[in-house]
C-alpha cells in the first residue's frame, strides 16, 4: 500500500509542476507587452515601467517563478489589476459560493442518477432502460447554459418560485438563490455519472456473490439495497472524483449564467478584463484543486479496492 | 406433463429470446442510420445554404425585429431582425467544421502514437504513457482558459486546446487494444512472413485496435460542439457577429424572459446535433460488440472535461 501511494504521489508531482508553469508563464506567453495591454495604448513609458516592476516582470524568470510558487503557498497571488486589491482574500470570499454550488450540483446529481442507474441496470434493453438513456442522452448533449436558461424560464418566469440571478444574504437565501444552477450543473453531470455507474451495476448483477446473495434465499430487494447499492456508492464516489474537472467546467458556464458571486464567474471576468494576475491565481488554484482531488480519489480507491495496488 | 412437453417450452422460450435479439438488433441499426440521417441532414443543408436559398446571415430588417416564429421566419428574428434559421444554417458551418476536425486530427495522433507504442513498447511505450498520464491529469477547462487568455478570444484557442490534449485519450484507448492484439496469431504470423513492422502495424494491427476509439470519438465530437458553444456563451469563443451556434444563444440570453426563441431554437438545435451523435455512437458500439457507450464505459471519464 504504502508504494501504491508514494507512487501515485510522484506521478501527481509533474502534472502540478506543469500547473504551476502554465500559470506562471501565462502571461509571458500574451503577444505584446502585458503593461502595455492592461493600461492601453496611451500609457506613459513610466507608468508601463511602474506596472512592471510592481507585477515583478523587470526580475529575472527564475526569480519571478520563485516568488509566484513561495507565493501562492502562502495564499499570496499579488493584487488584482482591475480591482485593486489583493487577490487572496477576494477570492477568500467566492470560494464559498462556488463551494456551496459545487456540493449542491453534487447531490442534485447523485440524487438523480443513482436510482436511474439501479433501474436501468436492473430492466436491462426494457422500455424503462431505453427511457433512461434517452433521457441521458439528451442530458449529455444538452448545453448546460441552455439547460440553465430553460430552467430560469420555467421556474422564475412561468412559476415566479425562484430568483433568476444572485446569492441573497442569509442561508435560505443561498439555498434558494443556488437551486437552479445547482440543478443545472447535477443534471449536466448526471448522465456521465449515470452510464457508468449503469455500467458497473450490470457487472456486480453477474458477480458471485451476489449469485452467492441469491442462493442464500435473500429478496431480490435485499440483494439490490444491500449489495449491489452499496458496491455501486462506492464506485460513485471515485467517479465523480476522476470528473472534478468536467464538473469545474459546468461551475464556470453556470456561475456566468446565473450571475453567481463565485470563482469561476470571476475567472471568466478577468479574463474579458485582462486582469492577469487575477487569472494566473485562479489557472492555479483550480488546476491544483483537481489534481488533489484526483489523487485522493485514486488512493481512497485503492483503499476500498485491494486489487488496484497490485 | 408428457415428455416432449419440456423441449417445446424451452423451444417456445428459444424462440422468444431469438426474436428479442432480432428486435433489438433492428432497432440498433435504425437508430443509428436515424443519427447519420440527421448528422447528415444538417450538414447538407449547412453547407449547400446558398444552394437552398439561405443567403446572407448578417442581413439586418430592423422592422422585422423581435419575430416570433412563423412562417416567414421559421425560428423567429433576434433584435436585429436577422432571420434566425439563417443564422444558425451558417453557424453549422463553423460548429460542425470545428468538431470534425478538433475530432479527426487528435484521433489519428493520438490512435497513431498509441498503436506505435503498444506495439513497439520499450521506452517508446514508457514515455508516451506517461506524457498521456500528465496531459489526462491536467484539469482541461482551465488549459483552455489559459490558452484563450494568450490568444484572446475567437476559434485560435479553442483549436489549440483541443488539439494539445485531444489525442491522450486516444492513445491510451489504441494502446491498450494493441497490447492484446500483438499476442494474437495473426500478428505473429505476419512477423514470421518477415513484413515490416510498419506494415503490421497499419496494415494488419489498425483496423482491428479502432474500436473503442472510433465509438469514443463520437461522444468526442458532442463534447467538442459544447466547448465551442459554451466558450462562445462566455464571450470567450466566436466573435460576433459570427453565427456560431453558442454565440446565437448568447445573443438571446438576455431577451430569455421576453423573447424565447431567440435563445432556444439555436440551442435547440445543438442538442439535436449532439443527440444524433449519441445515436451514432451507440449504434456503433452495439455493431462493435461492446458494451462501452457515450463515456466508453471502462474509461469512466470524459475525457477530463
Amino acid at each position: 500500500m504504502t508504494g501504491y501511494i508514494l507512487r501515485r504521489i510522484v506521478q501527481a508531482i509533474p502534472v502540478l509542476i506543469g500547473i504551476t508553469l502554465a500559470s506562471f508563464l501565462l502571461i509571458h506567453l500574451v503577444p505584446g507587452d502585458p503593461a502595455r495591454i492592461i493600461l492601453g495604448a496611451r500609457a506613459t513609458p513610466q507608468a508601463i515601467a511602474d506596472l512592471n516592476h510592481e507585477l515583478g516582470l523587470d526580475r529575472s524568470l527564475i526569480a519571478q517563478y520563485v516568488s509566484f510558487v513561495g507565493g501562492a503557498v502562502h495564499l499570496d497571488f499579488g493584487d488584482s489589476i482591475k480591482q485593486n486589491t489583493a487577490i487572496g482574500p477576494l477570492l477568500g470570499s467566492r470560494i464559498g459560493v462556488t463551494l456551496f454550488l459545487l456540493i449542491y450540483a453534487v447531490i442534485i446529481s447523485i440524487v438523480v442518477a443513482v436510482p436511474l442507474a439501479i433501474v436501468s441496470a436492473l430492466r436491462r434493453n426494457r422500455p424503462a432502460d431505453h427511457a433512461i438513456r434517452l433521457f441521458s442522452m439528451v442530458t449529455f448533449a444538452m448545453p448546460s447554459f441552455l439547460l440553465g436558461l430553460l430552467l430560469i424560464l420555467f421556474f422564475s418566469l412561468k412559476l415566479g418560485w425562484l430568483p433568476t440571478a444572485g446569492y441573497g444574504d442569509t442561508f435560505p437565501e443561498h439555498v434558494k438563490s443556488l437551486t437552479l444552477p445547482a440543478i443545472t450543473v447535477g443534471l449536466y453531470l448526471a448522465p456521465i455519472l449515470l452510464r457508468t455507474l449503469r455500467v458497473g451495476i450490470i457487472e456486480t448483477l453477474g458477480t458471485e456473490f451476489v449469485e452467492a446473495a441469491r442462493a442464500r434465499g435473500l429478496s431480490e430487494r435485499r440483494v439490490v439495497l444491500k449489495h449491489v447499492l452499496r458496491n455501486s456508492l462506492i464506485s460513485t464516489v471515485t467517479v465523480l472524483g476522476l470528473n472534478v474537472g468536467f464538473l469545474l467546467s459546468g461551475l464556470v458556464i453556470i456561475e456566468n449564467v446565473f450571475a453567481l458571486p463565485g470563482m469561476g464567474s470571476e475567472l471568466v471576468n478577468a479574463i474579458l478584463a485582462r486582469d492577469y494576475p487575477m487569472v494566473q491565481a485562479l489557472t492555479l488554484i483550480f488546476g491544483v484543486a483537481v489534481v488533489m482531488i484526483n489523487l485522493l480519489t485514486d488512493l481512497l480507491y485503492a483503499q476500498l479496492d485491494p486489487r488496484v495496488r497490485l | 406433463m408428457s415428455t416432449d412437453a419440456i423441449p417445446a417450452a424451452a423451444q417456445g422460450a428459444a424462440t422468444r429470446l431469438r426474436r428479442r435479439a432480432r428486435a433489438e438488433r433492428r432497432w440498433s441499426s435504425f437508430t443509428l442510420w436515424l443519427g447519420v440521417g440527421i448528422v447528415a441532414f444538417i450538414a447538407f443543408v449547412s453547407f449547400a445554404a446558398p444552394l437552398l436559398g439561405f443567403h446572407n446571415p448578417n442581413e439586418q430588417h430592423l422592422l422585422d425585429a423581435l419575430q416570433p416564429p412563423s412562417r416567414a421566419h421559421p425560428m423567429g428574428t433576434d433584435a436585429l431582425g436577422r432571420d434566425i434559421l439563417t443564422r444558425v444554417v451558417y453557424g453549422g458551418r463553423i460548429d460542425l467544421t470545428f468538431a470534425f476536425v478538433t475530432t479527426i486530427v487528435p484521433f489519428a495522433l493520438g490512435v497513431l502514437l498509441g498503436c506505435w507504442a503498444g506495439y513497439r513498447g520499450g521506452w517508446l511505450d514508457t514515455v508516451v504513457n506517461r506524457l498521456v498520464d500528465v496531459v489526462v491529469a491536467f484539469p482541461f477547462i482551465v488549459l483552455i482558459l489559459a490558452i484563450v487568455t494568450i490568444t484572446g478570444p475567437g476559434l485560435k484557442g479553442a483549436y489549440i486546446g483541443v488539439f494539445a490534449v485531444g489525442w491522450a485519450l486516444y492513445a491510451r484507448l489504441t494502446r491498450g487494444e494493441m497490447l492484446v492484439e500483438r499476442e494474437k496469431e495473426y500478428i505473429l504470423a505476419a512477423r514470421t512472413l518477415g513484413y515490416s513492422p510498419r506494415r503490421i502495424v497499419l496494415r494488419h494491427a489498425l483496423p482491428n485496435v479502432l474500436r473503442a476509439s472510433i465509438v469514443f470519438s463520437m461522444a468526442d465530437v458532442v463534447l467538442n460542439i459544447l466547448l465551442l458553444s459554451s466558450l462562445s456563451y462566455l464571450g470567450l469563443g466566436a466573435i460576433p457577429p459570427s453565427p456560431e451556434w453558442g454565440a446565437l444563444v448568447a445573443d438571446g440570453k438576455d431577451l430569455i424572459l421576453t423573447n424565447w426563441w431567440v435563445a432556444t431554437m439555436p440551442g435547440l438545435v445543438i442538442v439535436l446535433t449532439g443527440i444524433a451523435f449519441s445515436l451514432i455512437g451507440d449504434g456503433l458500439a452495439d455493431r462493435l460488440g461492446r458494451d462501452f457507450t457515450l463515456t466508453t464505459g471502462g474509461e469512466a471519464d470524459a475525457g477530463g472535461r
